[in-house]
């Protein structure tokens, strides 16, 4: 019979039986029935601006390989040091910058002689494809005609602290920091110039590569963009650090590398 | 540093002060027009002034971006008069303001609810206005509640975090929010200057609750009063 009573019941009993079968879901993943080797979860926490690289190459990495399961964790490299440093369970980090690896060193909380450099990257102005500002340089920013232009947050994200480098060493931070919008991560300033809420914003050039609503007008200076790098180490509280340094040297290899170029990413040089 | 933090607190300090006041008159005129209204649609309305508190705050966000946008219907709309809301002060004040709103509407709907219609209706018999009556006798006997209901709308507008991202942005200086510069700051790994904003938060925080109490308190001693002076009157004769 219907009656408030039985509905309570009958409301309980599936949130219950929900719960149950949600955690029986990612309890598969972990306990497969393969002889062979245990199953494992490798968790790579990684710069937001590579994600569709990294998605497409641990595709690659994952076949044949059924007892592997790569777990990506993309946000900017602040968030992510933050995660690592509290002790969310990561097995390979890649930043986008040398800061925030070296602050996870010096908290030794990076496996000694995993670290190397992986990737080199160039960060550019853009603006929404149907912008009628004429942009042509960084210096453009300037100007009266821009009114917001969107960074990452400097504290927290590689990619804002490339821009107030590019702002530096042309000598118009001051005129600009009134006009800034901060993100979280790069691919939030994409969306906020992709949006045309602002006149222009600071991204890698890989990411703007990945949106048709944005065109690049301007490159940060040459020597700004000589010095982004992304390192890349084992995490020390990694379970699995053999595998992860198994799956780091893959991302250094030609098929990798294919990958990497093909969506606008330089090798690093050493 | 204090710079950091001061910012912050201003910043949060006018849009709470403005949303506060509109959320009040909002709140109270919807409340005293829902309390009342027998007519079609009464369900539905009552939803649609609730829904932002059922909602998450990033859908109402994202509604609130969809509508102000520049490519929504009033961010076209202001644009005539070359006016933009997102990532402007004004933005915070309206994302509050919107958050805020359900609850101050059905705080002070239940406290007009429980004005007993007959001494309204009294005051009608003599010859007052509605406006009269709404203002010299629903208001002040609905005040404790009333007062209960603009507590809670300040705290909610304080804390209002995900709408107000969504459609103010972090503005270093003009859209900065208490609860906004403590994510960054946790982003950027500096807790030190979270904590401290944090600190200012709870202590709002404990003091609207004793506001709350405090009011609370008043309303069962106000009814209890005009109940009591019934039954004298009654048994007087």
């Amino acid at each position: 019979m219907i009656n408030k009573c039985n509905l309570f019941v009958l409301a309980w009993l599936l949130c219950a039986a929900s719960v149950i079968s949600l955690s029986g879901c990612s309890g598969q993943a972990d306990t497969t029935t393969s002889t062979q080797s245990p199953a494992i979860t490798l968790n790579i926490s990684a710069a937001v601006s590579l994600t569709d690289a990294l998605k497409e190459i641990n595709g690659i990495y994952n076949q044949g390989k059924p007892n592997l399961t790569l777990t990506p964790n993309f946000a900017s490299s602040g968030t992510l040091q933050t995660q690592i440093e509290n002790g969310a369970p990561a097995d390979v980090f890649i930043s986008a910058a040398a800061t925030q690896m070296d602050n996870l060193q010096k908290k030794e909380l990076i496996l000694n002689g995993t670290r190397r450099n992986l990737l080199n990257n160039r960060v550019v102005l853009i603006v929404p494809i149907d912008s009628h500002l004429g942009l042509t340089s960084l210096n453009d920013l300037a100007t009266e005609k821009v009114k917001k232009v969107a960074i990452g947050d400097p504290k927290s994200v590689p990619a804002g602290t490339y821009a107030h480098q590019a702002f530096d060493a042309l000598g118009i931070t001051a005129q600009i920091t009134p006009k800034e919008v901060l993100g979280s991560d790069a691919r939030q300033v994409l969306t906020y110039v992709e949006s045309g809420n602002v006149d222009a914003g600071i991204v890698y050039s890989t990411d703007a590569m990945t949106s048709q609503k944005v065109k690049i007008v301007a490159s940060a200076p040459d020597d700004v963009n000589a010095k982004i790098v992304y390192p890349i180490a084992t995490v020390k509280a990694s379970k699995n650090p053999d595998a992860a340094k198994a799956y780091i040297n893959f991302l250094f290899s030609d098929q990798a590398k294919a990958v990497f170029v093909k969506y606008g990413f330089t090798m690093a040089s050493k | 540093m204090t710079e950091a933090y001061l910012s912050p607190l201003w910043i949060s300090l006018k849009t709470v002060i403005a949303a506060t006041v509109l959320t009040f008159f909002l709140g109270i005129s919807a409340a005293r027009w829902m309390a009342r209204y027998s007519g079609k649609g009464k369900n539905l309305i009552d939803g649609l002034f609730i829904l932002p508190l059922v909602l998450p705050p990033t859908v109402v966000g994202l509604g609130l971006l969809l509508l102000f946008g520049n490519h929504g219907p009033i961010g076209n709309f202001l644009a005539l008069f070359d006016m933009t809301v997102i990532f402007s002060w004004p933005a915070t004040v309206i994302s509050a303001t919107v958050m805020a709103f359900p609850l101050m509407y059905m705080t002070a709907r239940g406290a007009f609810e429980q004005v007993d219609s007959q001494i309204e209706d009294a005051a009608r018999t003599l010859g007052a206005t509605d406006w009269r009556v709404f203002w010299t006798i629903t208001l002040p006997l609905a005040w404790p509640g009333v007062a209960a209901a603009t507590v809670l709308a300040l705290a909610r507008a304080l804390g209002e975090f995900g709408a107000t991202l969504m459609l103010a942005g972090n503005i270093p200086g003009k859209t900065t929010t208490i609860p906004i510069a403590i994510y960054f700051d946790i982003q950027a790994g500096d807790t030190n200057q979270a904590l401290i904003l944090v600190g200012v938060v709870l202590m709002i925080a404990f003091a609207s609750l004793a506001a709350i109490a405090y009011w609370k308190g008043k309303t069962y001693k106000a009814r209890i009063e005009v109940v009591n002076r019934e039954n004298v009157e009654q048994e007087a004769g």
